[in-house]
């Protein structure tokens, strides 16, 4: 499939795949038609409609080939609109290995490589044979490191496992978080409709199967996409590998790790459990994309005990603070219900926040990895004499904020976290 | 950090350029008050003209307020801009973060000589922008951005 100048095509397949749910429910319909089980009376129609699905996927694959140059890669699509993408190696974030179910049958693959940059794209390889995605990820992240040799890579391929997910706490953890709390709700009142007044029951289960299902399907993907979740460390940085339908294979290059937060709801926190999030750069604001696009913010530990996370924290943030001071107590006017867990601390390279309530969530940002820094003050706040003091970062989900601290201490903090900043960013 | 270092402000004009929104905000909003007004008698057309104007008038108290206290400062290696009055905020933008900056100016702004300059980094959170600025000035600060940024751009 390789032309002259280098130029490749994706996978014959990949229409196929990527119509998902649409290339089943064509199947159910034509299939039967086909082996002549159910006579329909619009044949004609029902055959025009798929042939014309089936031809536009063709075209859409004729139209698209990729190609990769010495520091970039450049993908070409559209027939009518035609479009030419470059995009830089050297800014690539992370690379995705994506095998949905579907792509699994045909033995294809997807490749998903994350830009940082002003435009945060995301570049897209949809589908492409197992056997050559391997090998051109390992190029590819030779070519962002500069070195262009992947034997090299090859070599240097031990891996250490940092931490993984056993299956049973996976289920246990999902069953008390928030979307398996309101699953079971659902369940219990379906159960108890049918026994009770099952028409009333039925009447209702129809209105709302639409949300009944997204509410179940909710549970099932956060099943589907953290089962067996394991994060190794390798030469190209971190990959997390897991899924139980769907694989995915997420490499995160070195220092590329924007914020990390750990986060312990509330059913959790009796049982010492919680969950770890990486966030990497990219648009913040991914507007006519793929749910699959706007999922960046990746738990690289579903679930874990506190002694994991923090071994964790120490591979992925070795200098962080350990203590973190309170606000003052006036503060509560101001935060009710988070005044509980407000708190910040710092060292001379990173900042750790916390808040929240229900859903303790405390957060992380590497100061060189500091966009800028605000410090905001609301009237309610003037009153108290508080301000917060904001910490960006290029990540799309995390950002640190020091909240509700005294004006004096909020404007040294400030002028001290915008000094650190510039020396960290001098030695990185 | 507001006491040492050099603040300066949008252009005065860029208050002209608000009030003349303001004005035709209000005079719209009194003819749309007073012929909506007159269908339920005079008494309901006076309130609503009444109304409309007071709105206008707070506005205008508003809008100078809020451009009074807008300013920036070049510092050696940031960029200061404090905005807001009810809200106040300071942000610090390294120059070396800055991925591309905009020089913008609409109908109205661009009639009185003036335009806006809004800085953009990685992160989307950090919007800093410094409106009514003279489009020298403007043109100068966007050079001057532009150049330290190059000289201190830093990875993401």
């Amino acid at each position: 499939m390789t032309e002259p100048d280098g130029w490749r095509r994706l996978h014959p397949l990949s229409p196929i795949v990527r119509g998902g749910r649409g290339t089943i429910a064509i199947a159910v319909i034509i299939l039967p038609t086909l082996f002549g089980a159910r006579r329909s009376s619009n044949e004609a129609i029902e055959f025009a409609a798929v042939a014309a699905i089936v031809g536009l996927g063709f075209v859409s694959w004729l139209v698209t080939r990729w190609r990769v140059d010495d520091d970039d890669l450049r993908i070409e699509t559209g027939l009518i609109r035609r479009q030419s993408l470059r995009f830089p190696l050297s800014q690539v974030q992370a690379i995705d290995v994506v095998r949905p179910g579907l792509a699994r049958i045909f033995r294809v693959a997807e490749l998903r490589l994350r830009m940082g940059g002003a435009t945060g794209k995301t570049a897209r390889l949809a589908y492409l044979h197992e056997r050559e995605v391997d090998p051109l990820r390992d190029r590819l992240l030779a070519l962002a490191r500069g070195t262009a040799h992947v034997d090299e890579v090859a070599s240097a391929r031990d891996e250490r496992v940092l931490a993984t997910v056993p299956t049973g706490r996976l289920v246990a953890s999902i069953l008390i978080s928030d979307v398996g709390i309101m699953a079971e709700a659902v369940l219990v009142g379906l159960v108890l409709g049918i026994v009770l007044a099952p028409s009333a029951a039925a009447g209702l289960a129809s209105g709302g199967a639409v949300w009944i299902l997204s509410v179940f399907q909710l549970v099932w993907r956060r099943f589907n996409q953290e089962y067996r979740l394991t994060v190794v460390e390798v030469a190209d940085g971190i990959v997390l590998r897991g899924g139980l339908v769907g694989l995915t294979a997420e490499t995160i290059r070195p220092g590329r790790v924007q914020a990390v937060r750990m986060v312990e709801p509330i059913a959790w926190r009796a049982l010492g459990w919680c969950r770890l999030e990486v966030d990497i750069a990219g648009r913040q604001r991914a507007e006519g994309e793929g749910r699959a696009q706007r999922r960046s913010l990746r738990a690289v530990l579903p679930v874990g005990s506190r002694a994991v996370a923090e071994e964790l924290l120490d591979y992925l943030l070795p200098d962080r603070p350990r203590e973190q001071t309170r606000p003052p107590s006036r503060a509560v006017w101001k935060s009710p219900l988070r005044y509980r867990m407000l708190a910040w601390g710092r060292t001379p390279t990173c900042v750790a926040t916390t808040s929240g309530r229900l859903r303790r969530a405390t957060n992380w940002v590497p100061l060189e990895k500091a966009q800028s820094l605000r410090r905001v003050q609301g009237p309610l706040q003037r009153r108290l004499r508080l301000a917060s003091v904001h910490v960006d970062t290029a990540g799309r989900n995390v950002h640190a904020v020091i909240r509700d601290r005294d004006v004096e201490e909020a404007n040294d903090a400030l002028e001290e976290l915008v000094a650190s900043a510039e020396a960290a960013r001098r030695v990185a | 950090m507001d006491s040492n270092v050099n603040w300066r402000a949008p252009s005065p004009r860029l208050i002209t350029v608000r009030r003349v929104q303001v004005v035709v905000a209000t005079v719209a909003a009194i003819v749309v008050a007073a012929v909506l007004g007159s269908r339920g008698g005079s008494a309901v057309a006076a309130g609503g003209v009444c109304g409309a104007l007071v709105l206008g008038i707070a506005a205008e108290w508003f809008v100078r307020r809020r451009i009074r206290a807008w300013g920036y400062a070049e510092r050696a290696d940031d960029l200061l801009v404090r905005r807001g009055v009810m809200f106040s905020r300071l942000s610090v933008v390294p120059y070396g973060r800055m991925q591309f900056i905009d020089v913008t100016a609409g109908p109205v702004e661009r009639s009185f000589g003036l335009a806006t300059v809004r800085m953009h980094t990685a992160a989307a959170a950090s919007d800093a922008r410094i409106p009514g600025l003279p489009r020298d000035e403007a043109a100068r600060l966007r050079d001057r951005l532009a150049e330290l940024g190059e000289a201190q751009a830093a990875g993401i």
